[in-house]
């Protein structure tokens, strides 16, 4: 997605150079949630005001939640037709494989980001907190990004100095 | 009613105010609000949802916050859904953009993506193993044969996620009806 928006900011449109694109998408990826929006939403901002913000993420996110309400509530329309409802189920299969996928690879990227050691103990440790304590995960996961954020920085102490 | 629009206005604040670790981090973290504190989808519903999602362009989160607020609120619903999911992060990088500029190389921003992903992970898993136990309602057979086929689909022959959704939706109308 963001290469696209980059051909179209900085040279379709030119309301960018490449430094200040790539500085607003740093900038965005120090910020929670979704990157497109926030892309979008900023360079319509910084483009076309407070509706110019809000025309980018509109055209960003609409169509596509509209076929997603169409498509589904469609499909829930004429689930009493058996074979609707075999699609629905036929689905869910699909879905359980690029889940297992993307947890695979989730637990490679975090042995690579912060060693297998670390990435094995935390992940032990929050299903032990999620699945025997009933720990909510969002709680979880506030907690890990408050220690991440905290923990003194090891490398390159140059840039540790600075908060 | 002003309740509701309340929850759906947490239901997808809190997990995008946390959301750390890249586009398909958000999932597990809209599931444990969805199915965990509020109850409204199961596991079948969320899959179709997941399914669908994965199924079209554009970010994942957007698409499940406007369906799941709709779904629960009509369009009204729909807005404020989208609404908690866009506009907290979009309004704090307008208004601290210098700030923000500061942290943009840091070593401590790097952390906190690097360090929510075994999260992450332990939340997928759990969400895995939900989805296996909901999808297996068809029968082991169908179920593994349907799993291994996408998995081929996917990473070997490297098909397009559309085109394997199109797949099993196919495969359930004509064998699971």
């Amino acid at each position: 997605m963001i290469p696209l928006v980059h051909q179209e900011v900085v040279q379709r449109y030119q309301w960018m150079d490449d430094d200040e694109f790539s500085n607003t998408l740093a900038i965005g990826n120090t910020l929670p949630g979704p990157i497109a929006t926030k892309m979008a939403g900023y360079i319509g901002y910084k483009t076309g005001g407070i509706i110019g913000c809000l025309l980018a993420v509109i055209a960003t996110v609409v169509p596509l939640v509209l076929v997603m309400i169409l498509a589904l509530t469609t499909l829930n329309k004429f689930k009493d037709l058996p074979w609707v409802a075999g699609m629905a189920k036929g689905v869910v299969p699909v879905v359980c494989w690029m889940m297992i996928k993307l947890t695979w690879d989730f637990m490679k990227k975090g042995q690579v980001a912060i060693g297998l050691v670390y990435s094995s103990v935390l992940i032990g440790l929050c299903l032990a907190l999620i699945l025997l304590a009933g720990i909510n995960a969002g709680i979880i996961v506030a907690t890990v990004l408050v220690f991440a954020a905290l923990k003194p920085v090891s490398s390159k102490p140059g840039k540790a100095a600075n908060p | 009613m002003l309740s509701t629009y309340l929850d759906l206005f947490l239901a997808f604040f809190i997990p995008n105010i946390i959301g750390y670790g890249g586009g398909p981090a958000i999932i597990p973290l809209i599931e444990a609000q969805v199915i965990g504190q509020y109850g409204w989808m199961n596991a079948q519903e969320f899959a179709e949802v997941l399914a669908l999602g994965n199924a079209l362009p554009s970010p994942i989160a957007t698409k499940m916050a406007g369906y799941i607020g709709y779904q629960i609120a009509g369009l009204p619903g729909a807005g404020i859904a989208v609404f908690a999911t866009v506009a907290p992060s979009l309004m704090l990088m307008i208004s601290a953009l210098s700030l923000l500029y500061k942290f943009r190389h840091s070593p401590r921003v790097k952390a906190l993506s690097q360090w929510v992903l075994p999260v992450i992970a332990a939340l997928m898993m759990i969400l895995s193993a939900k989805l296996i136990h909901s999808g297996s309602s068809i029968g082991w057979p169908h179920f593994v044969i349907l799993v291994a086929v996408s998995g081929l689909l996917l990473e070997r022959l490297k098909c397009h996620p559309t085109l394997v959704i199109v797949a099993g939706l196919i495969y359930g109308a004509l064998f699971l009806g």
